[in-house]
């Protein structure tokens, strides 16, 4: 099966240097703002990291703009793509959690939120919301669980997940290094919480020097049952 | 009411009894669509949905806007604008769009489509003496990218009915979980199960208003109708597409992959299968095709569908079989080198 793909965005990557003939502009609703976001379960923690940058083609537009939103004192959600529709949706989803709040006296749980996240989504099948989200938080027996999404709604629990411009070269560091793939003759050790912190810090360096739209700060957000904790690391900003 | 207008999140049951008493129509750049279950007709000013449970509420959006030059686009003028809040008001300053013509905003081009691949999977389903067997390799692929190599791509929909999915994922797993909800109304309603060809028929329809767009859903429902002695035993097996195919088999594979995994189970399905030499022959035939196939491979799930319900085996790492082969294959020609020397 296929996933919703990244041909929306298109515009916003840097455009062909040499001219190729004429060419038909259309406006186009969609941008493509770069960033990327990471999430990680532990046994009792999970992580969300994004970094900072804003951009748009060849320019920045912000070294400030975190991409991870604090959603209820359980959960965070990552969304990179098209900052646009990463503001709405948030505002969308703010707005959902708080009438579940009303009506059911309750917060919503961190898969409850995932399965509403993935009928937002698929409601603007025709017209999507180009953004890749990532929600990481805990689950209601208090372990890890981060749940991944693509742009038009499909989604699944992961352990580990890595999402945005970046996500393609995070991805099999993470699979290796967290699911301990592709290795022969190696214990599988549980991650505990600062190897997870320094993982993602060591992560997303290593994204910032390969990927162009990835870079500024990194934002990492810890969810324990204690509550949130928030870290900015600095991250090369050339 | 303002949260919900801002997150165009309609209460079905509110929506419909006192917000749309008589009839709903679809303006030029209507927006968001009831999708109405059986009960709609066509009206002569447009559409009327009488009936209240729409499963899903999706945002059309008309061609015309997009195309608007940015100067115009987000100004609030009835006819230009992208999406009205209140749809209450709309009444005689829109024109309306009479269904079907503006609708599908398919052919037009202005919100690019998704890249347009086959469905990139192999999945299989056949039918012989001891039930229906469904078998689908695990790899979700997105433009050349593995998005997930691990995703579950037979999906139960109730206890006796599992359905293949091939295609787009998100609109797979939705309509999956549209088509679960529908039989458990029919279930309790008229007080037994909706028959696999009942379930075929009722998905082929719901997914008829989207034929033309980019919706991409071709699955193979695979069920048990009735108890232990079956009514019908011919009919287990459909497939349904979302281009509208409707089809009764005993043997269908989907995806990508299916060239390959047709010619082993043309070679080996009978009606007299054993269980095990059925699972083996959807294991083996979904291995072919993750071998020559890009985008199939990982893991292969089987599910087996009998009088009792549906069973399935352990997901199997492909890898390690192709290693035993591969050394199964070495001992086999060293025994043949050793026969000449």
């Amino acid at each position: 099966t296929m996933f919703a793909t990244q041909v929306y965005g298109d515009n916003g990557k840097m455009k062909e240097y040499h001219y190729t003939g004429p060419v038909e502009h259309r406006f186009s609703p969609y941008s493509f703002n770069g960033g990327t976001v990471l999430a990680v379960a532990g046994e009792d923690f999970a992580i969300v990291a994004s970094d900072t940058r804003l951009s748009e083609g060849y320019s920045i537009h912000s070294r400030d703009s975190p991409k991870c939103y604090k959603l209820t004192d359980t959960t965070v959600i990552g969304c990179s793509g098209f900052h646009g529709d990463c503001l709405t949706l948030t505002k969308i989803i703010d707005a959902r959690l708080k009438m579940y709040k009303h009506s059911n006296n309750k917060c919503m749980t961190s898969g409850a939120i995932a399965a509403m996240l993935s009928t937002i989504l698929y409601g603007r099948r025709f017209f999507p919301y180009y953004v890749y989200n990532i929600i990481g938080g805990l689950d209601e027996e208090g372990k890890g669980a981060v749940y991944s999404f693509d742009p038009v709604g499909s989604y699944q629990r992961d352990t580990y997940k890595a999402g945005g411009s970046a996500s393609a070269m995070l991805q099999p560091l993470l699979d290796n290094q967290i699911g301990f793939k592709n290795m022969e003759g190696v214990q599988h050790l549980p991650l505990n919480q600062e190897k997870a912190v320094q993982l993602v810090k060591d992560v997303f360096i290593s994204a910032a020097e390969r990927d162009v739209y990835t870079g500024d700060a990194l934002r990492i957000c810890i969810v324990t049952k204690d509550g949130i904790k928030e870290e900015t690391v600095p991250l090369r900003k050339d | 009411m303002a949260l919900q207008d801002l997150c165009g999140f309609k209460d079905s049951f509110l929506n419909s009894r006192w917000n749309f008493p008589a009839s709903h129509r679809m303006a030029q750049e209507d927006t968001s669509m009831l999708f109405g279950k059986r009960t709609r007709d066509i009206s002569s000013r447009g559409l009327s949905w009488s009936n209240s449970e729409s499963p899903l509420h999706l945002y059309i959006p008309a061609a015309e806007y997009l195309s608007e030059s940015p100067i115009q686009f987000g100004q609030i003028n009835p006819n230009t604008a992208p999406y009205h809040i209140t749809p209450l008001h709309q009444d005689s300053t829109l024109p309306f769009l009479s269904f079907p013509p503006g609708f599908p905003p398919s052919s037009s081009p202005s919100v690019p489509l998704p890249f347009p691949m086959s469905h990139g999977t192999t999945t299989l389903a056949f039918m012989f003496q001891g039930g229906v067997i469904a078998a689908a390799d695990t790899r979700s692929s997105c433009n050349g990218l593995v998005a997930c190599p691990a995703s579950q791509k037979i999906l139960p929909v109730h206890s006796h009915l599992v359905g293949t999915t091939s295609g787009t994922s998100a609109d797979c797993a939705l309509w999956k979980r549209i088509l679960a909800r529908e039989l458990r109304l029919y279930q309790l309603r008229h007080g037994r199960r909706l028959s696999t060809a009942g379930a075929a028929k009722l998905l082929a329809h719901m997914l008829h208003p989207f034929k033309g767009t980019e919706l991409c859903v071709a699955a193979t429902l695979c069920g048990w109708d009735g108890g232990e002695v079956e009514t019908c035993p011919l009919d287990r097996l459909y497939y349904v597409c979302s281009d509208g195919t409707r089809l009764q088999g005993a043997l269908f594979s989907v995806g990508s992959g299916s060239p390959y995994a047709y010619s082993v189970l043309d070679g080996g399905v009978r009606w007299g299968l054993t269980v095990e030499e059925a699972i083996s022959l959807a294991r083996e035939a979904v291995y072919r095709a993750t071998h020559r196939d890009a985008y199939s491979g990982n893991c292969v799930d089987v599910y087996h569908i009998t009088s009792h319900g549906w069973t399935r085996r352990d997901r199997e790492e492909l890898r390690e079989e192709r290693l035993w082969r591969k050394v199964g294959q070495n001992l086999v020609l060293n025994l043949h080198l050793s026969c000449f020397l």
